[in-house]
């Protein structure tokens, strides 16, 4: 079974799908990042899903139930990147992702993360995101 | 690439595993280029798709989905057909309402993906199983 990379980069756990995830691995996917939570206290989750070209109900489940689990867990979880298509898929669908905080992009969604938990390590990852082209 | 892809002959995919339902979205999207679906129309179709490959996993204990083009003499299409042999739908209008589930997902699946897709039709016989047909016409 394929896993999802989880990186650890200052207070924050970043996680970008780059696969077309199978349910099993989206599951394992929220149980590697609870636990990874615990282990390194990490305050913020960024979840990218710019690579993912559908979003059905049980992928949209998961993520819910990710910022429900890591909020528990004193973490805050911001999914971003979604694409447009998938954006209007997802009200179709009848989908809403109440309680998932979403941004259009990684530098947007460690700023969110920063203002509201005053992250360490965050002001180095903006430089990094400002880097990325993939999140101007 | 599959855009390049020319078939018109329906394809066949067994759904046993989890990993059927990445083949039948991967299949769906090959077919959605072919019919020139829009991006929006193609996200839209292979989603219905991956709802009812799952709901034919998890509620009809697996099966298969026939996907095929079909035109109407003005534009083409994608049609998708998941037939199962499980328990059927007791209650078809029930299972259609939003929240409905008598599995793990959130009740949408049904529902949800017909709001999806141009026509979808359901027949299923208590005992004998389901068999859910959808499509997607190019605009």
């Amino acid at each position: 079974m394929d896993r999802v990379p989880i990186l650890k980069l200052g207070d924050v756990l970043l996680v970008s799908i780059q696969i077309d995830l199978e349910d099993e691995v989206a599951l394992a996917l929220q149980s590697d990042l609870s636990e990874r939570i615990v282990d390194t206290g990490a305050r913020g989750v960024l979840v990218d899903i710019s690579a993912l070209e559908i979003v059905d109900s049980f992928i949209g489940r998961v993520f819910a139930d990710i910022a429900a689990t890591s909020q528990v867990l004193d973490a805050e979880t911001v999914v971003v990147g979604m694409r447009p298509a998938v954006a209007m898929t997802l009200v179709d669908l009848g989908l809403s992702l109440g309680g998932v905080r979403t941004a259009l992009n990684v530098e947007k969604g460690l700023k969110i993360l920063r203002k509201d938990l005053g992250l360490r390590g965050v002001e180095d990852l903006e430089g990094i995101a400002a880097d990325d082209p993939g999140s101007a | 690439m599959s855009a390049a892809v020319e078939t018109t002959e329906p394809q066949e995919l067994p759904i046993a595993a989890d990993r059927d339902v990445v083949r039948v979205r991967q299949a769906m999207r090959t077919f959605c280029l072919v019919a020139k679906l829009s991006l929006v129309d193609q996200t839209k179709a292979i989603t219905a798709a991956s709802e009812l490959a799952r709901n034919t996993l998890v509620h009809g204990g697996g099966g298969r989905a026939v996907i095929e083009l079909v035109s109407d003499g003005r534009r083409p299409g994608v049609r998708a057909t998941f037939t199962d042999t499980g328990p059927g739908i007791p209650d078809v209008e029930l299972a259609l309402g939003d929240g409905w589930s008598s599995g793990t997902g959130l009740g949408l699946g049904l529902s949800g993906s017909r709001r999806l897709v141009d026509a979808f039709d359901i027949e299923t016989a208590t005992g004998e199983g389901t068999t859910v047909t959808m499509t997607k016409w190019a605009r």
